[in-house]
């Protein structure tokens, strides 16, 4: 699968003295940089993930044309000659390799295809799973950032206080949560007790409430004990105690030293928890019948809507690096100083 | 700030969220200003009515020719009568008169005849199974000519891959791009898979509808529908778990509108295999299964255990008169040793050094069959069958028809989705056999009683035959019944006046009215 780093880059082509700051900005040299290598990197994910993605639906168990009548005339209904009017409509007779190739000729002139079962563009399908998987991961990742932040910079002003306690008892409840669970907890309690909220659905802006804070539950736990050790870990170190000891406010210490050097650490952490963010979406997008992307991926898979399934996976893929790219770019405007290898030596 | 006051600070922002919350649940705005939430399993995955589900009859959206009502007995639909030639090979059917598409076009009979025509050529629908030789528009009626006399042609024009759509719902390549029908309701919006808002069609002819906006949700799981209903954000709820519809229906604060649908759960068998062929063995298969613990426990409801497989909700087919299929493992065991299995060391059955041992195929696209599946098994180990339990995709089991290699399968047929459920019966009981009916068998007598049925000749002779189809079904077990279906449906208290229709035509919304 997909590499998953994101450390700050360490190798570089340039030369110590030759600073790209000589001819460009070094900001703008540290972008086209990570741009640059992750193109590259999306382009070979596209190849990876769409051959094995094919290989691994060809080898799945079952008549294609079956499970794809299947999704098409409603599982009660499917025969033998619906699925061989799919078979000739779909030209599944032909090897799989020709049917691959008439895929991957489609997406270099950036045509997804059609569905096999709904018979609509993929393009257009995908879009609005993607838009609703993004807009419930964005909210959840906003609301886990505000909590899970917040508490752990309180936890961490008074280690061992009550509210580091409290906020340790907090990350073990959430985490042994699953997010299956936790989604049926919280509907019950402000769904059907309070009746506050919509249990669940999709179409009014009170609909994202539940499937996100079910998401952010889970995740604030992690943030604000990431927030906390690396907060009170920054709050011991050398420097901010040389920043308090030459007679900074507290405030400015905070914001200018404590913070920005938390973001570095955090940046990171997040950027690989909303991978793990967009794989739980598939289990509550499923409870709270969200039309996401893991909700189509699952779907596709089950009918074999090959052209759907491989755009699903590479829209996942692709989110990926553009998540780490994100993170690599935010990672270098929080802390600028030079990542060169011969900088260190 | 203090850890003090930003407790308290803390506490006082809760406590206020809550009582805003409170206070808005409070203060609904009156029922009738919202449009009627209708929530179900079925997801929206094509336009063409041929795929769609049903979707559009369901929501009074399209019409047929001809419509049914909740006893199956055929009523006029787009056509407000129909007749036949004398030598049976020719239908007239006679559109209504003034009947608009909702796009403000009459409907005629030439867009009616392309509708069907259409619908005639897709695989899989009841349509492509009758014998016809041409559609086509003669005055104010549509003319269908056969090949052959088909007395059942009116009820398959009530089956909802038969909707009659306005010419400007098809493409160019006769695609359907738009739903443009001629009932109480017209599309407002769609949002595939799992949305459709319709709201009542201002020139419709008939009674308005008083509640005039309908919104349909899919949710797929089972648990999150049933959490809707109880937090009233769905009015009317369908496909509900046992477990669930139980609580609610302890809870006491909601409705449930019930039916028992013409839909069996059965067995099929592959009466071709050198084990299952024996009728003996079918026989045994039969007394081995406790049906009537499997409905008590399984599906919470005693009186859908199966004695027979046409339920009480086929009044013409049903027979109060057959014997009824019983539990009785005695006897079971009786009939397998007469068939020459006698059990091995290991306790499964053997004959000629061979064990009896076979696999079962089915889907949980329906909850309640793996789970009838299992128990199926534990029964069958008593008598000494080894039964493999395959869940897997329904569609493994038609590909398994086809191939041969199917032996048991588990599944649910609903005999009316044609109101005559001899079309589905015809169907399913062809001497060939087919995919989700008779595998490697076939009876001379049932066969001639089920043509003799098509062809409309002898009517005083019909109920006869009928009886006939049932005791043969009954004796040879081509396909072992188990349960019998009810739908439920969960009603919230804004809403009354629903009455489910056991043929899952229509969810007849346009006869809802808010409570007062």
């Amino acid at each position: 699968m997909v590499s998953l780093t994101t450390k700050p880059m360490t190798q570089a082509t340039t030369q110590p003295g030759s600073s790209a700051g000589r001819t460009l900005h070094p900001a703008l040299g540290t972008t086209a940089r990570v741009l640059g290598r992750r193109a590259f990197q999306a382009a070979g994910v596209v190849v990876l993930v769409s051959t094995a993605c094919f290989a691994m639906v060809q080898s799945l168990p079952g008549d294609i044309a079956f499970r794809i009548a299947a999704g098409r005339y409603g599982y009660d209904q499917v025969t033998a000659a619906s699925a061989d009017s799919v078979r000739a409509e779909l030209g599944l007779d032909q090897p799989a390799w020709l049917q691959f190739l008439d895929w991957l000729g489609g997406l270099v002139s950036l045509n997804l295809g059609n569905s096999l079962v709904t018979g609509a563009s993929v393009a257009g399908e995908l879009g609005l799973n993607l838009a609703s998987s993004l807009q419930l991961a964005a909210v959840a990742l906003i609301l886990a950032l505000m909590v899970g932040t917040t508490a752990g910079a309180l936890a961490a002003a008074r280690p061992g206080g009550i509210l580091d306690r409290l906020t340790t008892v907090w990350v073990s409840v959430t985490r042994a949560l699953p997010p299956f669970l936790l989604g049926l907890v919280l509907i019950l309690l402000f769904a059907v007790h309070l009746g506050v909220l919509p249990a669940a659905g999709h179409g009014e802006a009170k609909n994202i409430v539940l499937p996100a804070a079910t998401l952010a539950v889970g995740l604030s736990g992690l943030f604000a004990r990431v927030t906390r050790d690396t907060m009170a870990q920054i709050r011991q170190s050398d420097y901010v105690r040389f920043a308090d000891t030459k007679g900074l406010g507290s405030w400015l210490v905070f914001v200018r030293h404590v913070i920005r050097n938390t973001g570095v650490t955090l940046i990171a952490y997040v950027g690989v928890q909303v991978l793990v963010l967009i794989e739980g979406v598939v289990v509550v997008e499923s409870l709270f019948a969200w039309p996401g992307l893991g909700h189509a991926l699952v779907h596709a898979i089950f009918w074999r809507d090959i052209p759907m399934i491989q755009a699903a996976a590479l829209a996942l893929a692709l989110l990926v690096v553009a998540m780490n790219t994100l993170v690599d770019l935010a990672t270098a405007a929080v802390d600028p100083r030079p990542r060169h290898k011969e900088a260190v030596l | 700030m203090g850890w003090q006051k930003m407790r308290v600070a803390g506490a006082s922002a809760i406590a206020l969220l809550m009582m805003t919350g409170c206070a808005a649940a409070g203060n609904d705005s009156p029922a009738a200003e919202q449009p009627l939430r209708v929530v179900g399993q079925f997801e929206l995955h094509s336009l063409d009515p041929s795929t769609a589900g049903g979707f559009f009859t369901r929501l009074q959206v399209a019409e047929t020719l001809v419509d049914a009502d909740v006893k199956g007995v055929l009523q006029p639909g787009l056509a407000e009568k129909w007749d036949v030639s004398a030598d049976g090979l020719s239908w007239g059917f006679t559109l209504r008169s003034g009947a608009l598409f909702h796009d403000g076009t009459a409907v005629t009979a030439e867009a009616a005849a392309a509708s069907l025509n259409i619908a005639q050529g897709k695989a899989g629908t009841p349509l492509a199974t009758v014998p016809v030789k041409g559609i086509s528009a003669v005055g104010d009626s549509v003319r269908v000519d056969l090949t052959e006399p088909y007395a059942p042609l009116p009820a398959v024009m009530a089956h909802t891959s038969t909707q009659i759509l306005a010419p400007s719902s098809y493409g160019t390549d006769r695609s359907i791009t738009k739903i443009v029908g001629s009932g109480p309701y017209r599309v407002k919006h769609i949002e595939q898979p799992a949305h459709i808002d319709v709201a009542a069609f201002e020139q419709w002819q008939g009674k308005k509808p008083a509640i005039s906006e309908v919104t349909y949700q899919a949710v797929g799981r089972s648990e999150s529908r049933a959490l809707m209903a109880e937090s009233a954000q769905s009015d009317v709820t369908f496909g509900m778990d046992p477990t669930s519809l139980q609580r609610i229906k302890q809870a006491g604060k909601l409705d449930i509108a019930a039916v028992t649908l013409p839909r069996s759960i059965l067995l099929k068998v592959n009466a071709g295999h050198e084990m299952l062929g024996d009728v003996k063995v079918r026989r045994a298969l039969s007394l081995a299964l406790d049906r009537e613990a499997m409905a008590t426990a399984l599906l919470r409801d005693r009186e859908m255990a199966a004695t027979q497989l046409f339920p009480p909700s086929l009044p013409e087919w049903h027979q109060d008169s057959a014997t009824p299929l019983t539990h009785n493992p005695s006897e079971a065991r009786k009939l397998l040793a007469e068939a020459g299995w006698a059990p091995g060391s290991d306790g499964i059955l053997e004959r000629n050094g061979k064990k009896f041992s076979v696999t079962l195929r089915t889907f949980p696209d329906r909850p309640e069959l793996p789970i009838l599946a299992t128990a199926i098994q534990a029964k069958l180990k008593e008598l000494g069958i080894a039964l493999d339990v395959k869940v897997g995709n329904s569609s493994e089991i038609p590909a398994g028809h086809k191939d041969g290699s199917l032996e048991l399968a588990l599944f649910s047929r609903n005999y009316a989705l044609v109101p005559d459920a001899l079309v589905t019966l015809a169907e399913d009981f062809a001497p060939a056999g087919s995919d989700f009916g008779a595998m490697g068998w076939n009876d001379p007598a049932l066969t001639e009683a089920l043509n003799a049925l098509a062809s409309g000749k002898d009517v005083d002779k019909s109920a006869e035959n009928r009886r006939k189809v049932n005791e043969i079904l009954q004796t040879q077990l081509p396909v072992i019944p188990v349960a019998w279906y009810r739908q439920s449906a969960v009603v919230s208290p804004r809403v009354e006046g629903l009455v489910l229709d056991p043929l899952e035509r229509s969810w007849r919304l346009s006869d809802l009215t808010w409570k007062k």
